[in-house]
């Protein structure tokens, strides 16, 4: 902005300040309403969590006041620092695959072809499933003797697989059916972003001899970036809470083998009645989430559309 | 044989007329009323299960005999557990009834004392039938809801006791004797698998948690039988605990279908009522979906008989039950235990029996020959069932945090499926658990 302009726009700033100060003082009783529900669903919850985490009370006994002693059990809990594991585990994978799989899906429903708007909608039917039906009908897809998948692999020459029935392959299965769930929202998001992108940069590299990889590589993926780094933050957020999928296909099992943080939380508080240990474990679950998405936050204000 | 004189027929039809005068002039000398609460409205909440389903379908019926409004939610039997006792704990129960997993539930809300005694009620001439009939309840179902202090603070409804189911098509093809040790099951096991047709010798529960009752079934065999002493000291790393041990890891490892460690009662029922399973040791209840000819493939072929002995003296099967009770909260006492003398009449007891839909804690069922005679399910069933009654005994510990018990002990049993050392395994879980339990025992 030069001088004169600065200059030219003081008075207008000058007209418009009394009017936004009266505004202030006259509306902002309107905001009480929303502030007390906030106050009553978000902080007051978060901040009695935050107060049963420090005793020691299981549901119909008596409360004892344990200070940081639920803290302290908890990061000496072998359990949980492997359901804090194996959450990473299932968030990198759940992440990782649905980004590939819905850019690549993105791009390609970006080309125009016939029927495509069918495809599309096609594509992102299992998005609109309900997690839990979901769940049970993969449940009885992965029957080792009756499911049909094992029949498929059969059917195919290969061995049949043990699926969620195994410890070995009960998460990267859980994340398959992750991946079917959440990967056209990936899509939706970068072709949203695809359709938003300029033309010129692509006819200036046409001219100049690219490759369709170093239009891909050069152009495509910088100014994509910011939409990418829009889903990977959905996503993470999603990927870290899962509960309902994990919680329906095998309880955390087979033993611990798919025990994430979210279900080492719900056995805790639903099932062993213990509500101080498990708000202990809400509140540094909570810390973990917030550093998680502050990091991609930070990200994202990193990575800018230009 | 001589036919009905119409003088019979009159005096017949004379009483049937009476009978309701009669009815009606007992309940007023008792002052029972089944209409006393004519008008009021009461909440219920009864787990998933064929008995549930047939209450709710049957809601008008009550209804229409005493004049009360009843609002009758069904939930799944996990969900259901965990709702009553956060709903409990809330101090204002949404419920004026409720259905309590005894095996489950008890002691916690017995030690929390959430529920009225019924007794009192019972002895209660004015809100109790007069043909309501509590010597009618086994003595042992009696005992099974009764707490450690006397009270009794829910009535006995159903019991649920683990028997062997077997398809008598693929004993029979492979001339194979119905087991009646758990080592002649093993071995009966081995010979009836068919890999190459996906049929197998049996089928168990392997997952976490469900899997600890046919791990207790093993133990019942034993001298131990317990899981827990005398002094509430937990006994699951004893020489008789590692056998039962053994044993859950040979059926569930050997002779039982690949992924069985994931196998919780739902797939084994699955499995079994496709014919991919000779053998299945679990409750009672399944009978009822095994002999439905719409889902099941084996329906007809099924044969019944008792858990197989251990090497211990005694015989004896896994027992289960549940209780109906009224929540001292509830403001609405009276017409709740009108619903429960209701839901647990001869009538209601002896029509979910006849359907297969539990084993009722009133012992006037079984002695109804026609109404057994004219049931779908073969006498066979019946037998099995009046016999596991005589060796029933509990088939999980009655302390407070028995959840976390069959997690804990749970997960050492799935891990045997997966190889780990049985010993070992028990051995950690026993660790593991018993600080829980002593916390448990101080507080109680």
């Amino acid at each position: 902005m030069t001088r004169e302009a600065a200059l030219l726009e003081q008075p207008v700033a000058a007209a418009t300040a009394p009017r936004r100060r009266n505004y202030a003082r006259h509306y902002a009783w309107f905001v009480v309403p929303a502030a007390a529900v906030i106050v009553a669903v978000i902080i007051f919850p978060w901040l009695f969590t935050v107060y049963v985490s420090a005793f020691d009370w299981r549901l119909g006994g008596e409360r004892r006041f344990l200070g940081l002693g639920n803290y302290e059990a908890l990061f000496t809990d072998a359990r949980f620092g492997w359901a804090v594991l194996r959450t990473l585990f299932y968030t990198v994978l759940a992440v990782a695959a649905p980004m590939v799989f819905g850019i690549a899906a993105a791009l390609a429903f970006h080309r125009k072809f016939p029927l495509r708007g069918l495809a599309r909608t096609v594509f992102i039917l299992p998005m609109m499933a309900t997690p839990v039906a979901v769940a049970l009908v993969w449940t009885m897809m992965f029957h080792p003797q009756l499911g049909v998948l094992n029949w498929l692999l059969m059917q195919l020459g290969l061995p049949p697989s043990m699926w969620v029935y195994a410890a070995d392959t009960v998460i990267p299965t859980l994340v398959l059916v992750e991946v079917w769930h959440w990967t056209p929202l990936v899509m939706l998001l970068i072709l949203g972003g695809l359709a938003s992108l300029p033309v010129d940069p692509y006819e200036a590299a046409k001219i100049d001899g690219a490759s369709a990889w170093q239009a891909f590589r050069h152009i495509t993926l910088p100014l994509l970036a910011p939409f990418i780094v829009v889903a990977l933050i959905i996503r993470t957020i999603d990927a870290l809470k899962a509960f309902d999928t994990i919680y329906v296909i095998t309880q955390g099992g087979p033993g611990q083998a798919s025990e994430t943080i979210n279900i080492f939380l719900y056995l805790q508080a639903f099932a062993f009645y213990n509500v101080g240990y498990a708000s202990a474990v809400v509140v540094v679950f909570f810390a973990i989430i917030m550093a998680l998405a502050a990091l991609l936050l930070w990200t994202r204000s990193r990575v800018r559309f230009t | 044989m001589r036919g009905i004189t119409r003088r019979r027929a009159l005096q017949a039809g004379g009483s049937l007329l009476a009978a309701p005068a009669i009815v009606h002039h007992a309940n007023a000398q008792s002052g029972f009323d089944w209409k006393r609460f004519r008008g009021e409205r009461i909440e219920v909440s009864v787990q998933l299960s064929p008995r549930g389903t047939l209450l709710q379908q049957n809601n008008r019926e009550f209804e229409e005999l005493t004049g009360i409004r009843c609002g009758i939610e069904v939930v799944p039997e996990q969900q259901h557990r965990q709702k009553i006792i956060v709903e409990y704990a809330s101090g204002r129960p949404s419920f004026d009834a409720t259905e309590i997993s005894l095996h489950v539930n008890k002691r916690q809300v017995g030690k929390a004392r959430w529920n009225t005694d019924v007794k009192a009620l019972i002895a209660d001439a004015s809100l109790t039938a007069p043909d309501f009939d509590f010597a009618d309840f086994g003595a042992g179902m009696v005992q099974y809801a009764t707490q450690s202090d006397g009270r009794m603070d829910s009535l006995p409804a159903f019991a649920d006791y683990f028997i062997l189911y077997y398809n008598k098509e693929l004993l029979a093809a492979r001339n194979v004797a119905v087991p009646t040790t758990w080592e002649e099951m093993f071995e009966a096991a081995k010979r009836l698998a068919d890999p190459s047709k996906q049929v197998y010798g049996h089928v168990g529960r392997g997952v976490k948690n469900a899997n600890v009752v046919l791990w207790s079934s093993y133990l019942l065999g034993t001298n131990q039988r317990d899981m827990i002493d005398a002094n509430r000291q937990l006994i699951t790393d004893t020489p008789e605990a590692i056998w039962a041990g053994e044993t859950y890891k040979r059926f569930l490892r050997d002779v039982s279908p690949p992924g069985s460690i994931g196998f919780n009662w739902n797939e084994c029922q699955t499995t079994f009522m496709q014919g991919r399973a000779a053998m299945w040791v679990d409750g009672i209840g399944f009978a009822a979906p095994l002999e439905d000819r719409t889902r099941s493939r084996v329906a007809g072929k099924v044969g019944y008989a008792l858990v197989p002995r251990g090497p211990g003296a005694s015989h004896h099967c896994a027992l289960f039950g549940a209780g109906y009770a009224i929540p001292e909260a509830s403001r609405k006492k009276g017409p709740a235990w009108l619903w429960i003398q209701w839901a647990l009449s001869k009538q209601n007891q002896l029509k979910f029996l006849a359907s297969g839909a539990g084993v009722p804690a009133r012992s006037s069922p079984f002695a109804n020959e026609a109404a057994i005679g004219a049931s779908h399910f073969p006498r066979e069933f019946f037998h099995t069932l009046s016999e596991s009654a005589k060796i029933a005994r509990a088939g999980l510990p009655e302390i407070v945090p028995v959840t976390q018990f069959r997690d804990v002990i749970g997960t050492a049993l799935t891990n045997t499926i997966s190889g780990a050392d049985v010993a070992a395994e028990l051995k950690r879980a026993t660790a593991e658990f018993r600080p829980v339990l002593e916390q448990s025992e101080r507080e109680s």
